[in-house]
């Protein structure tokens, strides 16, 4: 623990007659490498630190945020000036125990110990692995590690530090025949251990040869069909169609969504089960501490198809006299922390994929992603390839579509869950301006019946 | 300028260990006020700045940044540890150089008091809900102020400061489970004193909104409002103009300088010079002047957009369109579109189409295959059109196409030009034959 810093941080809060401070301050290390087709195209090291402070005061909230930790003192009083200035009904928080904490990050491999030398040479293989095969018009190859010490503390007592050490890599192949141009990629993430992005040769290659077979494929026609989604876009399916209604804050100040939103209704039928939680361990969505000093959980937000529970902030959480859940968070000193999902899944069901494709007569098997985004009610999520199935058989490739669904009718017409739940770590979450947010979504495959697509 | 003298010292040292280097810095104070479910939320005052360091060290780049401004040895020592790893480079900065001058800041946004924001944020929100009390809104009103330095070793000095100003309200109208979604936003290098513009662009939607339409499906006339040219078209077309996409291969425009691509009545500038707009600045990012610059005139391929070391690579001079932030390289990019606006009303526009639609903004643009011009999504607000006139709102829609077809398609261009999110000047584009379909 810093000593000094919490010396710091102590004399700031001491003298505060708010009714409550917070402050955070992050120190920040992180490497970026690029490149594109064979060449190393960009490396970047970059150091930041920056703090912030947030008052609860008079009915609102008060925010500052800075590069340089002097004069933290007269931060702690703009904070609570601004938080004065926006007056009103008093805002309560949920009750939370004060903890001294420190908290290590036990990734395995640290990117920081590993040389940019034999970073890139790793690169280097991949790059090679895209370009064996014949034909490709422009590939990149994308790197990110970075090194996080956040400390938080409280006017309650509350300090924490926590370590946390991200790693992104994504790999794309890029194909053009005139002006029709295809792509293909993997986007793949850890947090923090390095081994987890050293064996994916084969993925490299196979992102190249996709997206050459990309320029032979059909396109699929709009309209309503049977989909059978893999866990990857299964993952970001339930990211975007359901989990960002369960973020509390999109819920608690409007009554008619409240009614919508009622714990104990029903969304889907009784196989499905949805969990979100950052205790889950090892994810990139995983921490023991969120943004306000509330400890991680492991909730249920639907279960048996029942919607028990929704993530929150301590406001969220007092307003609805819920459980605390840990989703507050922020991306950084900039902003204040927001509610938020961490490692969101679809657990397992009993059915294999074969068995869910094999019933299909007419339809469509989409796996990978392009990304994905919800208006609460309607959501839309890109599949990076689409498949026709015809017969239960999967047969030719289409080119990559778009499927939108509505959360009242797409999750009760979700017949059908896997047995075969994995994890994706290569999205990042963007909500109010703080983008890209470390989640982590997974599912087993999952059918959808009379799901809308968009072709290309 | 508080940051001047860091500048002038990790440029030295810089200077002392390479062929050529570079400082770029950036330092902002934003202060938003934000307002929550009709009432006033959080007040935040937020103020950054930091550097980043480019050098050229046996003909390769390193590069390196930090906002940490009281340990400045680190950043020379990073990019000196990145420089044999780098790109080989294929640019030189450019020297000192007189640049057109273009106002881009307006001191008074500094000197508006938070009461002010305030009472305008609130009279947003009291206005819109005086036509509907169960509107339920989120709005901002935000006040920036950045500056831009850029010096290199070959005796470049420069800085420019701007100020922007943004009023922006999101609104939400649920009955049932259908929820309905609202708003608008206004931003300029001036403070905003008058929202009579922005109220009166919500309540359209919210006049020809209320009632939920038919479904489309098939092949049709759309009209794509000035926010729905942003939406729908602007980054597919843009993506083919990218130096690095042309230098690559990756842009179906390669080798087609010169050569008609859409409809002669389509126009399109960048116009970075244009006064009191959040877009516009006198030097790019590498300190190279800005220009005035068509990239489709009259339908024709006229330019593609370079930084100086994609320029490096194509053999061309750098077009003044390096955009950077502080953490990574510069890359080419427009600054601030321009579209040449027509002669044909909105109205008569709607008037001409039997079977239509209109779309004003999408979900989950931007995530299909843009590379191709391809656009695909989710009609997040727009509007049925039957027998020439507007038929309510559409739902559970989605369209797709591609935006070199939709633009070689057009049957009318709108007399009704707008500025969106300051940086984009676009009037309602009315194309035909674009596919639609919704879930029945």
């Amino acid at each position: 623990m810093n000593s000094n810093l919490r010396d710091i941080i102590s004399d700031a809060l001491s003298s505060n007659q708010a009714q409550y401070v917070e402050i955070r301050f992050d120190q920040f290390e992180a490497t970026h490498i690029r490149y594109r087709d064979r060449d190393l195209e960009e490396v970047n090291r970059t150091t930041s630190g920056g703090g912030c402070v947030r008052a609860l005061d008079g009915g609102g909230w008060g925010f500052v945020s800075f590069n340089r930790l002097d004069d933290l003192g007269n931060k702690v009083k703009a904070a609570i000036r601004n938080a004065r200035l926006v007056g009103g009904d008093p805002i309560e928080l949920a009750p939370v125990e004060p903890v001294v904490d420190c908290v290590k990050s036990n990734a395995k491999k640290d990117p920081s110990k590993i040389s940019l030398n034999d970073k890139k040479r790793l690169l280097d293989e991949y790059a090679g692995e895209i370009w064996s095969v014949p034909g490709i018009t422009t590939s990149t190859v994308g790197y990110g590690d970075s090194h996080l010490n956040r400390v938080f503390a409280s006017s309650e007592g509350t300090y924490i530090e926590q370590e946390k050490l991200d790693i992104s890599m994504r790999l794309s192949a890029v194909a053009r025949d005139g002006g029709d141009v295809q792509q293909s990629g993997v986007s793949l993430g850890s947090a923090g251990d390095f081994s987890e992005i050293e064996n994916l040769h084969s993925q490299a290659s196979f992102v190249a040869r996709r997206a050459l077979e990309l320029l032979k494929a059909g396109p699929a026609k709009s309209g309503e069909y049977t989909v059978v989604l893999d866990p990857v876009l299964a993952g970001v399916f339930i990211h975007e169609a359901f989990g960002h209604l369960s973020e509390a804050d999109h819920v608690y100040q409007d009554d008619r969504i409240k009614e919508i939103m009622l714990l104990g209704k029903r969304f889907a039928d009784n196989q499905l089960n949805v969990v979100d939680g950052a205790a889950v361990p090892n994810l990139r969505g995983s921490y023991a501490y969120d943004d306000e000093g509330v400890p991680s959980t492991r909730s249920y937000l639907l279960k048996e198809g029942v919607l028990v529970g929704r993530l929150h902030s301590r406001e969220t959480a007092a307003k609805m006299g819920e459980q605390l859940t840990g989703n507050a968070r922020s991306i950084g000193p900039q902003f204040p922390p927001i509610v938020r999902m961490t490692n969101t899944f679809i657990e397992n069901g009993n059915s294999s994929p074969e068995e869910l494709i094999a019933d299909v007569k007419d339809g469509i098997y989409v796996c990978n992603w392009y990304g994905g985004m919800t208006s609460m009610e309607q959501f839309t999520f890109s599949a990076g390839e689409a498949w026709v199935i015809k017969n239960g058989q999967i047969k030719e490739l289409l080119r990559p579509v778009l499927l939108s669904g509505n959360l009242f009718t797409t999750l009760q017409s979700l017949d059908g869950i896997g047995n075969d739940l994995d994890m994706n770590q290569g999205g990042g979450c963007g909500k109010g301006g703080q983008i890209p947010l470390a989640v982590s979504n997974g599912s087993p495959h999952i059918r959808i019946q009379r799901c809308l697509i968009s072709g290309n | 300028m508080a940051i001047k003298r860091e500048i002038e010292k990790v440029l030295d040292k810089a200077g002392s260990i390479s062929e050529q280097a570079e400082v770029f810095s950036l330092s902002y104070w934003n202060e938003p006020v934000d307002f929550e479910a009709n009432r006033l939320k959080t007040v935040e005052d937020r103020e950054s700045e930091g550097l980043a360091l480019r050098i050229i060290k046996d003909g390769r780049i390193g590069f390196s940044s930090t906002n940490i401004l009281d340990q400045l040895d680190g950043v020379v020592d990073n990019a000196l540890e990145t420089s044999p790893f780098g790109p080989v480079a294929t640019l030189q900065f450019p020297s000192a150089t007189r640049f057109n001058n273009v106002d881009t800041y307006d001191p008074t946004v500094e000197t508006q008091t938070v009461d002010e924001m305030v009472h305008l944020g609130q009279s947003l929100i009291d206005d819109l809900r005086r036509h509907e009390p169960e509107l339920l809104c989120d709005a901002g009103v935000g006040r920036n102020v950045v500056e831009i330095s850029i010096a290199n070793s070959n005796g470049l000095y420069a800085s420019y400061k701007q100020s922007s100003f943004y009023v922006s309200v999101g609104a939400t109208l649920v009955n049932g489970t259908d929820m309905f979604f609202l708003g608008g936003s206004k931003s300029s290098c001036n403070p905003i004193l008058n929202i009579d513009e922005l109220v009166a662009s919500v309540l359209f939607q919210l006049e020809n909104g209320r009632n939920i339409s038919k479904p489309a499906s098939g092949n049709m006339s759309v009209v794509f409002t000035p926010r729905g040219v942003a939406a729908a078209l602007l980054s597919p077309l843009m993506a083919g103009f990218n130096g690095k996409s042309i230098i690559k291969g990756s842009s179906p425009l390669v080798g087609m300088l010169g050569e008609k691509l859409v409809d002669a009545r389509f126009s399109l500038w960048d116009e970075p010079l244009t006064p009191m707009i959040p877009g516009s600045r006198m030097f790019d990012d590498e300190g190279v002047p800005s220009r005035r610059m068509p990239l489709i005139d009259q339908g024709t391929i006229s330019n593609f957009l370079y930084d100086l070391q994609t320029a490096g690579q194509a053999g061309e001079e750098s077009t003044g369109n390096a955009h950077r932030g502080i953490n990574s390289l510069p890359s080419p990019g427009v600054s601030v579109s321009v579209i040449s606006s027509g002669d044909t009303s909105f109205y008569d526009m709607v008037a001409d189409i039997e079977d239509g639609i209109i779309v004003e903004s999408l979900l989950g643009a931007g995530q299909s295959n843009i590379l191709s011009g391809d656009f695909s999504a989710n009609v997040l607000l727009g509007y049925r059109i039957e027998n020439g006139k507007i038929a309510g709102r559409l739902k559970n829609t989605v369209i797709n196409g591609n935006v070199y077809s939709a633009l070689n398609n057009i049957s009318a261009i709108g007399n009704d030009g707008e500025w969106i999110g300051g940086s984009l000047y676009a009037p309602s584009i009315y194309c035909n034959d674009v596919s639609v379909a919704t879930r029945g």
